[in-house]
């Protein structure tokens, strides 16, 4: 049994007959061709599947596409979409908040949300704000750093 | 274009080429790659460490729709692998490593059956209705227990747990013993680690029937080690097999290995005349991708009174696991072979043996056999400080060699290349503002809290190494050409997966051959395209990759000489940024590359083209090292453990690129604060991974990583013309034992000389109870 779900994903809407159990991560990469959200638990621990709903921060590998039908779907293809850098995306670039970049879409949906909510974070309120998002390579230090250039930059 | 580029790159902090796709979600993972008529496979695994599997029934799973195959052991095993393992070894019994299991399962986790479909959703659907009977054996986890008279046996067959011994023995050590003023002694256990890359494994295969070629895409760091050894087990020829490393989401030495999963995904592709592909899940990353550490061991430091170390001895378990992968069994000996440190010790030896267990192999985790080394050693100058009494600064400078020393032999028989270990720890001190922090501990102290500083003066063995230690080869390949246009296309047969070579090298080629980096474009991680390599891992990619590529620029700079010559009419050009000058006259790298294709006005005798290739074989190993200093706070009511000063002065030598190597620290750093805290694989007595998920295996997050203090010095190494050492282990080998030397000396006043790690507050708490808390 299939279902009709519609999500503007980036601004242009995606229709499909889904099965109700197709997860958002896989509508996304599989439907939409949009591999720029990955998988890195399954469980909603690592947060590499983070995207925007509706402009919350969400693990899309613990989400169903049915229950996202008719929301507004933010991907990390999403954020340079006029061609010119996200401030989050500079940041990581200039402060080197990445490497291998598997965990980086991910890490950076996050720190979109938590600069949305917070212009001005602290370190600590940095850290908190990422807690949901695991990186293995950087040590999360440039992260951080990373996150506190995009608030600077966007504070200007 | 002609060059224009003036200001050298090399040592610049510059921010990486390879970003942009990356931050953008532009990037081709394994994951993201799809091929028309695409089948995917999973494979069921082992809920058992030790059983006879007595049925395994497909029936109902094969009639699910869209289920194209479910296979077992006895339809794949005689028609692809064994799974290979590299390491040479004497070990007298090895299991064979097939892709799927026997009539018997080893380990959790172990393949049982595979399921190949067209759809994901439905592959899981299938795998959850293959009917397998088990009937549960006694199974092994504890590598000590292993050793027991009575204990249960990994691999019954064997009648024994032990897979081998090995000694390493150096000097006289029952005479520099007997001289001693005292023994100190410590047991220490390696915990077992779990690498967990963010990215999991996966794969896609592709056979072309018509060509008779196999194409390979993999999350490997070694594409070239799996095609020299995966051919023969899927029978295909070396050259008609592809293997490709797109973006690899992260490694840690658990991607430096040939997989079942890679094997029968081959073999599939042939068998089903379909392309393949494979995703690792979490559950199955944690159990079925290679462990690290996991050694227990006794060990023994002759010293005299004064702080003199004389020698250390060595009793190791190394628990190897159920099967071998690429490494296994070579591991541990890496151990012994640094257990002098950055010592002047007159004897060393280490009596190590490796058993089975009934859980998943351990190989090359991040420093590989050297965390443990430095650990061991950097906590043994710990107690040896404080069984004497002594200032554990002035134990360890001490027992340094001097500058003048090297090259510099060591008690393991190891040559170090250069070392200024007095002066990296000098450094560190400066940063830490060393006897401010000793100040501040005992105001803390005095205030009730518990504080504690300690520190490691580490070295390591990088850019692995000469081809004769190496079980394939420890060379490295390259290839650079500038193109008709112009364009400069290096190759490297290393295989950086987030290490940032396209940058480094860019950066490289850039000065050297005096172009803008713009115009450089670095490839790597296809067989195809690298036609050698030797991959990465132990911190070899930039020493061993970028000097092939030097030696490269050295050949087309040569011939391109002779080509301007020619042109400019002159016996003698000289050159410099880019352009080669012959009095007045000048020609540039576009008009002469134009030249050397179009090839109409070549010298006689010199080939058209201006492409060169090399193999460079490195003379020695690399020693790079460091000091960490490390200060912690405990929290008295829970104890928990906080980090609240962290200084790293590592020396790899001078740096092509300060951001990147900064980077490169810091991740390491992460990981040991990682294993000092709170990672620990856990099986339980009946060999049941208890850790099988990021819920169970915990692993820091942002808020766990304490404000960094970097520095570095700069000791260029005399065993390649860059003077470069390499960094990309330092972090996690100079780490782990600085910041468990800063929570022992914080526990000190409770009457703590050791804990074995990972140092949780559960742990630490206890220990303070048991100390009495004041």
């Amino acid at each position: 049994m299939k279902t009709l779900v519609s999500i503007r994903v980036n601004g242009t809407s995606h229709s499909h007959e889904v099965e109700p159990r197709l997860l958002l991560v896989d509508f996304l990469r599989d439907l939409c061709n949009l591999t720029g959200t990955h998988v890195g638990c399954e469980t909603s621990i690592c947060g590499a599947c983070t995207v925007l709903v509706n402009g919350k921060a969400m693990k899309s590998c613990t989400m169903f596409a049915v229950q996202t039908d008719g929301a507004d779907v933010t991907t990390i293809e999403g954020l340079a979409r006029t061609g010119k850098l996200h401030p989050v995306q500079e940041g990581f670039w200039e402060c080197h908040g990445l490497q291998c970049g598997y965990c980086t879409p991910g890490m950076i949906m996050s720190g979109v949300q938590l600069l949305a909510r917070n212009p001005k974070p602290s370190r600590d309120e940095i850290c908190h704000g990422i807690e949901g998002n695991l990186c293995r390579c950087t040590g999360y230090s440039h992260i951080i750093d990373a996150i506190h250039y995009a608030a600077d930059k966007e504070g200007k | 274009m002609p060059a224009t580029k003036t200001k050298p790159y090399i040592g610049q902090p510059l921010k990486r080429v390879e970003d942009p796709r990356l931050i953008k979600g532009i990037a081709s993972y394994v994951d993201d790659l799809k091929m028309p008529g695409m089948l995917h496979m999973a494979i069921l695994r082992s809920p058992y460490a030790h059983a006879k599997i007595t049925g395994i029934k497909t029936t109902t799973a094969k009639a699910v729709p869209g289920v194209v195959a479910v296979l077992t052991g006895a339809d794949v095993n005689d028609k692809c692998g064994p799974v290979p393992c590299a390491a040479a070894m004497p070990v007298p019994k090895v299991p064979k490593h097939t892709v799927l299991a026997g009539d018997r399962v080893y380990f959790v986790g172990h393949p049982v059956a595979v399921v190949v479909a067209a759809d994901r959703y439905v592959l899981r659907d299938a795998l959850d209705l293959i009917e397998v009977d088990y009937d549960a054996l006694p199974a092994i986890a504890d590598p000590e227990q292993a050793l027991a008279k009575d204990a249960a046996l990994a691999h019954p067959d064997f009648g024994t747990n032990v897979a081998y011994t090995w000694t390493l023995a150096n000097g006289d050590l029952d005479a520099v013993f007997k001289a001693a003023d005292r023994i100190v002694k410590q047991k220490m256990v390696h915990q077992r680690v779990t690498p967990m890359p963010i990215e999991p494994r996966g794969c896609l295969t592709s056979y072309h029937a018509g060509e008779g070629t196999m194409t390979l895409w993999t999350s490997t760091q070694v594409p070239h080690l799996i095609r020299t050894l995966v051919p023969g087990l899927i029978g295909i020829p070396e050259n008609k097999m592809r293997v490709v490393a797109p973006e690899v989401g992260g490694g840690f030495g658990a991607k430096l290995q040939i997989y079942a999963e890679e094997i029968l995904c081959c073999h599939l592709a042939q068998r089903l005349a379909a392309p393949v592909k494979w995703i690792e899940s979490r559950r199955e990353n944690a159990s079925s991708t290679i462990h690290g550490r996991a050694q227990v061991g006794y060990y023994e430091v002759a010293v005299k009174k004064d702080g003199t170390v004389l020698a250390i001895k060595a009793r190791s378990i190394a628990d190897l696991g159920a099967y071998f992968q690429l490494l296994t069994p070579m591991i541990p000996t890496l151990t012994g072979l640094m257990l002098a440190g950055c010592y002047k010790l007159k004897a060393v030896r280490m009596d190590l043996t490796g058993v089975y267990t009934n859980t998943m192999a351990t190989d090359a985790y991040r420093g590989a056999g050297r965390p443990e080394a430095t650990y061991l050693v950097e906590r043994l100058m710990d107690c040896v400080a404080d069984e004497l009494g002594l200032d554990p600064v002035k134990v360890r400078l001490k027992n340094f060699p001097k500058p003048s020393e090297f090259p510099f032999t060591t008690a393991t028989g190891l040559v170090y290349d250069s070392g200024n270990y007095a002066g990296a720890l000098k450094k560190a001190q400066q940063l830490a503002k060393w006897d401010a922090l000793l100040k501040q501990r005992d105001t803390a102290r005095k205030a009730g809290k518990i504080f504690g500083v300690g520190l490691s003066t580490y070295v390591e063995i990088c850019a692995l190494g000469p081809s004769k230690i190496m079980p394939a080869g420890g060379w490295e390949w390259g290839c650079v050409r500038i193109e008709i246009s112009g364009k400069v296309t290096v190759i490297t047969g290393t295989t950086p997966h987030g290490q940032g070579q396209e940058t480094s090298f860019a950066q490289l080629v850039g000065d050297k051959l005096g172009v803008p980096m713009e115009d450089v474009v670095v490839l790597r991680g296809d067989t195809n395209v690298a036609h050698f390599g030797r991959d990465t891992y132990g911190s070899r990619t930039t020493v061993v990759g970028g000097m092939a590529i030097v030696m490269c620029i050295d050949k087309i700079i040569e011939k391109a000489g002779k080509l301007a010559a020619h042109l400019l009419g002159a016996k003698k050009v000289s050159f410099k940024n880019g352009t080669f000058v012959a009095g007045k006259k000048s020609i540039g790298w576009p008009q002469l590359a134009g030249e050397a294709y179009v090839a109409k006005n070549l010298p006689v005798g010199l080939e058209p083209g201006l492409e060169a290739s090399a193999f460079y074989e490195p003379p020695n190993c690399t020693f790079p090292f460091g000091t960490h200093i490390v200060a912690v706070e405990i929290d008295r009511d829970t104890g928990q453990v906080k980090i609240v000063k962290y200084v790293a002065v590592d020396d790899c030598g001078p740096q092509i690129n300060p951001l990147l190597v900064e980077g490169q620290v810091q991740g390491g750093i992460a990981h040991s604060i990682g294993q000092v805290l709170f990672e620990r694989t856990v099986y339980d007595e009946n060999g049941q991974l208890l850790t099988g998920e990021f819920m169970d295996y915990a692993m820091p997050r942002a808020g766990d990583i304490p404000v960094y203090i970097m520095g570095s010095t700069v000791t260029p190494s005399t065993s390649n013309a860059l003077g470069i050492k390499g960094v990309g282990e330092a972090g996690t080998i100079g780490a782990t034992p600085a910041i468990a030397n800063a929570i022992i000396d914080a526990l000190s006043p409770f009457g703590v000389r050791h804990l074995d790690l990972p140092l949780t507050p559960e742990k630490v708490w206890l220990a303070l109870q048991k100390g009495g808390a004041r």
